[in-house]
């Protein structure tokens, strides 16, 4: 019988790698999931049907179904009903219920061991558990705490509810802190085995309490990143539980993501020309400081009103939409492709220029345009669109900044330089949508927007697009 | 030391497994593009759902006398389930998306 459940195990092990490699080519990338899943589920159902401990098969066949359709019917549910831009945080709440998961298991496990040495008389778990065997639940537990707490904060901070939070000093408390997690994790395995569950709770009250500073200061803009972070620390989490339980399928499974997540997080790093390190430790220092010296010197801009936006785009050949943060704040994927059929009407050449790192995730803003079905053939990549540019007569920019700052190509002291940007500046003319003149994430001025072919149409990316469409029916 | 290096001949099977899943993980997703960043993270976060097959267990060898395992196994199980489902579903729906404009064109 455990036989089949190891060919289970295996067979879900080369699912995983099959599905993952599968997921980052475009092509193959949803039958990649859908394999993955299939895996996943031949891997459960074998462990529950199947799953023999000294012969003895598992119990609680209740509890488990129970809390497994809970599961599904909730996962559902909020997997189907939550709108598109609000994706990342949903990966981020799923990832911290992983999180939670691999926590838990280790405390149970904690507990088993404690549970059956407590009564030894002084005896402390380095001399009744074996090393790996402890570390195997200590890491699952603090790694574990820290994903799940992070991942939560990192979900508040992305729907809204809770605010950047930063104070002099952090890093070295974050330190201290984490330094305080080791110390009572070693306290736990060489104290008395009678008391060694307080150090242990305090290990995961303080690992938790590590997740909630690591995260609180990083800013809304770099979240994509941490979460990602975060998913691959979950990953080694859960293949913690595979060194426990000795199970081959969730120490692949969780390693492989651990290793993949991580590279994923250097990947969007890059996409955005920070580093790790940048986005971590310089997260709150960098920002600040950048605005400090530019606040106050917003260059000379001019305003153009609806009618007369609408009237430019309308006498135009070619217009290329520049989306960006703000569009997918506003939702207003929808009503851009509006305009687009509107302008269309007119027989005006519409095309959307993507920047990589635009909206809240690298991607992310392919996902939300082929939500408002948007053509795929419309959509151009950073390199087509700049060559593009020189043949256009109306780039309209929503709710976009740092993707589009000359500086980055010209001002060699801007946090930015070297990233690469769409080259809007080449068209004939911008006209740029954004709520305020408030600089973008990175904090730093756009020369873009004082320019004398760039006028700026404020307001709601939404409401500016709904305007627009009417208007445009007049013209 | 003796620690150690028993930790490493005790497992060195699952080491080996740990090494070369590493190396995989980093190679399989190396050239992967811009616009897939995010369906590769959530995809990737409900391969690490995996880790419900441990709250399973858990579950599964509980007995019935013994609440806290009970409680935070069903706990763990209710939770790992929807890190599962929820990311595979969200994942798809992701997916689904580019795929209706392709095969259109």
């Amino acid at each position: 019988m455990s036989g089949i459940l190891s060919i289970c195990y295996l067979i879900a092990s080369v699912t995983f790698i099959i599905g993952l490699k599968m997921l980052s080519n475009p092509a193959s990338a949803r039958k990649g999931n859908l394999i993955a899943a299939g895996g996943m589920i031949i891997a459960i159902a074998g462990t529950i049907f199947l799953y023999e401990d000294d012969g003895k098969k598992l119990g609680n066949y209740l509890w488990i179904f129970s809390a497994i359709i809970i599961g599904i019917i909730t996962g559902t549910l909020i997997a189907k009903k939550v709108k598109m831009t609000a994706m990342p945080e949903l990966v981020s709440f799923f990832n911290g219920m992983g999180g939670a998961c691999a926590a838990l298991i280790s405390m149970v496990e904690f507990d088993y061991v404690f549970r059956a040495n407590r009564l030894l008389d002084s005896n402390s778990f380095s001399n009744v558990v074996s090393f790996g065997h402890y570390l195997a639940i200590i890491a699952g537990t603090i790694i574990g705490s820290v994903s799940f707490a992070g991942s939560m904060i990192a979900w508040g901070k992305l729907n809204g509810s809770i605010k950047d939070f930063a104070f002099k000093g952090q890093h070295f408390i974050n330190l201290l802190i984490l330094l305080l997690v080791v110390a009572s994790a070693v306290v736990a395995y060489c104290t008395n085995v009678r008391i060694a569950n307080v150090p242990f709770f305090i290990t995961v009250a303080l690992a938790l309490l590590y997740g909630v500073f690591f995260v609180l200061p990083i800013g809304g803009a770099d979240m994509p990143v941490v979460i990602s972070l975060l998913n691959s620390f979950t990953g080694v989490a859960a293949a913690c539980g595979g060194f426990l339980y000795d199970n081959k399928a969730m120490l692949t499974g969780g390693i492989l993501v651990g290793a993949a997540g991580t590279l994923l997080t250097i990947l969007m790093c890059r996409a955005m020309n920070r580093s790790l390190k940048n986005v971590l430790i310089g997260s709150f220092g960098g920002p600040k400081n950048a605005t400090a010296t530019s606040s106050g010197t917003h260059g000379s801009y001019k305003e153009i009103s609806v009618s007369d936006a609408a009237m430019l785009m309308a006498y135009s050949k070619k217009v290329m939409i520049v989306p960006g943060y703000g569009l997918a704040v506003a939702q207003a994927q929808h009503s851009c492709h509006e305009l687009e059929k509107a302008l269309e009407e007119k027989g005006v050449e519409v095309k959307y220029a993507i920047h990589p790192v635009a909206g809240r995730m690298p991607g992310h803003m392919n996902v939300l345009l082929a939500e408002a079905d948007v053509n795929y053939d419309k959509l151009l990549e950073m390199d087509d669109a700049n060559e593009e540019f020189k043949t256009t007569d109306v780039v309209l920019i929503l709710g976009a900044n740092d993707v589009v700052n000359p500086a980055a190509k010209n001002d060699p002291s801007s946090p930015i330089y070297g990233m690469p940007v769409l080259e809007v500046e080449l068209a004939k003319t911008v006209i740029v949508n954004k709520r305020s003149m408030k600089p973008g994430y990175a904090g730093i001025e756009n020369d873009l927007f004082s320019q004398p072919k760039t006028s700026m149409l404020f307001g709601d990316a939404k409401k500016v697009l709904q305007n627009l469409i009417a208007e445009l029916k007049n013209v | 030391m003796q620690t150690v290096i028993n930790f490493l001949r005790q497992n060195i099977e699952l080491i080996y497994i740990v090494i070369l899943m590493i190396f995989l993980g980093i190679e399989i997703i190396g050239r992967v593009p811009s616009v897939l960043h995010t369906p590769l993270m959530s995809g990737a976060n409900a391969i690490h759902g995996v880790v419900i097959i441990g709250a399973i267990i858990v579950m599964g060898k509980a007995e019935s006398g013994n609440y806290m395992a009970l409680i935070l196994g069903f706990l763990a199980v209710v939770l790992g389930t929807l890190n599962v489902v929820g990311g595979f579903v969200v994942t798809d729906r992701m997916l689904e998306m580019f795929r209706k404009k392709k095969t259109k064109v």
